[in-house]
């Protein structure tokens, strides 16, 4: 008795560790192929270079970020000062590392908003149908018939100008177009017969999108919530120059080329270094987010 | 007129009534959501307490929020936008004050983008995979990837400050404002009306930084919609057909497979036109230029309620109207849905 028992503890845990097996060496396996193509390649060491840095960037900063030194202002790039520095002598190089804590921060609070939000709408929607499914769908609609940027700059002025509500603005105007394609796959899988078989078996219908939708449209949403960090950054960055997102003086990038902006015509690096910051994590983003598509892509056969 | 056309007709009637209806919603809760007392703003901080009940009783501010709502959307349908609390000019005479600047703007950027994307798009299709279509791509992707304000700036260092190729900031030099007289706002209508070809001149040299740049923007946009689009048809069979039978190249692609995505371009192109909205915004703060987006900018930023109110809800507007737009350009142009 007790050996049975402890038999079918065993080869569950066996079947679950097979499970997390088969999910890691997939992960690897796509891992791999981004790394093979030179473009996604590119991206993923990009992002992966941003996320070391956000990790350790008050070790490797040679300044700190906020260290006013008058006698040093307006500095062209040196080798004391690879960036330069600005117009109150900070270094401009120590300020764009430390900036990379805060697009990263904005990264990951507005991916896991939006990621599980879309989802959410997005397969309730598509999977109970009716008048529940038109009014969510009505709600994307107006959603999305505004530019991303414009909608978040309405709801900062709303909500007043800081990098939190910079955060919160952005995660609301960006959700609409991943629900609609969690929709748009929750409708393909619906009448699937393991759909069926798991509604006769009485599962919930909760548990069917959970444990059975949810899990099929995960790829695509993921392809589509890397694609729009690279929207997410150029938005965070528009509102941090307009004077709505990250107020100075946070090493935001994007306000930081909105203080560089009065100086610029004389002092090129102020603007130049962070927005080349910007533009390679946006470029990184569209690159890993087409070589996702690629390699997850189930029609491209493994 | 028959009738599953007219209820079709019907449908897409009630859609548009129910999306504008969520529309005025979504502005009025960004309006009541502004840190932004109303009252205050008329009356100013020093009036005394009657003052302010007289003032929130007459633009109904001591209201139930329902109610207030069923005034906003009466006010608007009476054609009240409401009045600027920066400006104090009625918001919609603003509006149409800034618009012909955003207009020329834009109008510019498309023929850069629709003029270069296109051709592009064509020649990377045709040349799939060879270097010009890596080329092309890294292009797009640049103009897809970039912070437009940062372009526009490092524009203005290299172009303005650097080479003196073009004019800075403004619509013109500061030397010409005012100088011909405002008939259509356009101003480089205004100058050939007025013969004033100095203006016209120098603004066409303020123009061409930011219009390119913005139109980089959108034409990123088109030349990977218009790739698409002629990779999907010269992969069909009537493309073999047509080689097989001896037409030449140049004339399969542009007789044939560029025949049939013209329509497609059409509403690609009316899209990209709305979504330089997005882009003016910036631009236009970057280079001075007194349009729609840096109106909207700067009400923002001093929190002036019905201006921004009504700048959301065109916005929301221009968007549906664009869409409805192409929509019906698809229905006209393509024989099959007719």
């Amino acid at each position: 008795m007790t050996t049975k028992s402890i038999d079918i503890g065993t080869a569950a845990m066996t079947a679950s560790s097979a499970k997390t097996y088969t999910a890691w060496s997939r992960l690897l396996r796509v891992l791999k192929d981004l790394l093979a193509n030179p473009s996604s390649g590119f991206g993923l060491v990009v992002i992966a270079i941003l996320l070391v840095t956000a990790l350790v960037a008050p070790w490797i900063a040679p300044y700190e970020p906020n260290m006013i030194n008058l006698a040093k202002a307006l500095q062209p790039p040196s080798t004391a000062h690879l960036f330069g520095t600005d117009e109150l002598g900070r270094d401009v190089l120590s300020r764009i590392i430390h900036g990379s804590r805060i697009s990263l921060t904005i990264i990951t609070i507005v991916s896991v908003i939006v990621g599980p939000l879309g989802l959410l709408v997005g397969t309730t929607a598509g999977y109970f149908g009716g008048w529940y499914d038109t009014v969510m769908m009505r709600i994307t609609d107006i959603f999305l018939s505004f530019p991303s940027l414009i909608l978040s700059l309405a709801f900062v002025a709303a909500l007043g100008a800081s990098l939190e509500n910079a955060i919160i603005a952005i995660g609301l105007t960006a959700w609409p177009p991943i629900a609609r394609l969690a929709r748009a796959e929750t409708l393909t899988f619906r009448n699937a017969d393991y759909i069926s078989a798991s509604r006769m078996q009485g599962a919930s219908k909760l548990r069917i999108i959970i444990k059975s939708i949810m899990p099929m449209c995960l790829p695509s949403v993921l392809v589509r919530v890397t694609l729009s960090m690279a929207t997410v950054i150029l938005t965070a960055a528009g509102l941090g120059f307009l004077g709505l997102g990250a107020q100075p003086p946070l090493p935001e990038w994007g306000a930081m080329i909105a203080t560089g902006r009065r100086y610029m015509l004389d002092n090129w690096w102020l603007v130049a270094f962070p927005g080349g910051a910007i533009l390679l994590v946006s470029l990184a983003f569209n690159l890993l987010g087409d070589g996702l598509r690629d390699a997850l892509d189930p029609k491209q056969g493994h | 007129m028959n009738n599953a056309r007219f209820s079709a007709f019907g449908r897409q009637a009630g859609t548009i009534l129910v999306t504008l209806i969520g529309l005025l919603i979504l502005t009025f809760c960004i309006g009541r959501l502004m840190p932004v007392d109303p009252v205050r703003a008329i009356v100013g901080e020093e009036a005394d307490r009657a003052t302010y009940e007289m003032v929130a009783e007459r633009i109904g501010a001591n209201l139930p929020l329902y109610q207030q709502f069923f005034k906003y959307v009466s006010d608007l349908l009476h054609g009240d936008f409401g009045v600027s609390i920066r400006t104090g000019q009625p918001v919609i005479n603003d509006i149409l004050h800034v618009m012909p600047a955003t207009i020329e703007l834009a109008t510019f950027a498309i023929i850069v983008g629709a003029g270069l994307g296109i051709p592009l798009g064509i020649l990377a299709a045709v040349r799939r995979n060879k270097p010009v279509d890596h080329v092309i791509r890294f292009l797009t992707l640049i103009g897809h990837s970039m912070p437009i304000f940062w372009t526009g700036m490092i524009g203005l260092i290299v172009f303005y400050a650097a080479l003196d190729l073009v004019g800075g900031g403004g619509r013109v030099s500061d030397y010409y404002i005012g100088l011909v007289p405002e008939t259509t706002g356009f101003l480089l209508i205004d100058s050939i009306l007025a013969g004033d070809w100095e203006v016209f001149w120098d603004a066409v040299n303020h123009l061409l930084l930011p219009a390119s740049i913005l139109g980089y923007s959108s034409m990123a946009y088109i030349t990977r919609m218009t790739r698409s689009f002629m990779l999907d048809q010269l992969n069909q069979e009537y493309v073999t057909t047509a080689r097989v039978k001896g037409l030449s190249k140049s004339r399969t692609i542009w007789h044939h497979a560029f025949a049939n995505i013209r329509v497609q371009l059409v509403t690609i192109v009316a899209l990209a036109y709305g979504s330089l909205l997005e882009g003016a915004v910036l631009i236009e703060t970057v280079f001075s230029w007194p349009g729609f987006g840096q109106y909207i900018t700067n009400n923002m930023l001093v929190g002036d309620m019905n201006a921004v109110m009504t700048c959301v809800l065109l916005v929301g507007v221009i968007f549906i109207g664009l869409n409805l737009l192409s929509d019906a350009l698809y229905k006209i142009f393509d024989p099959r849905t007719r």
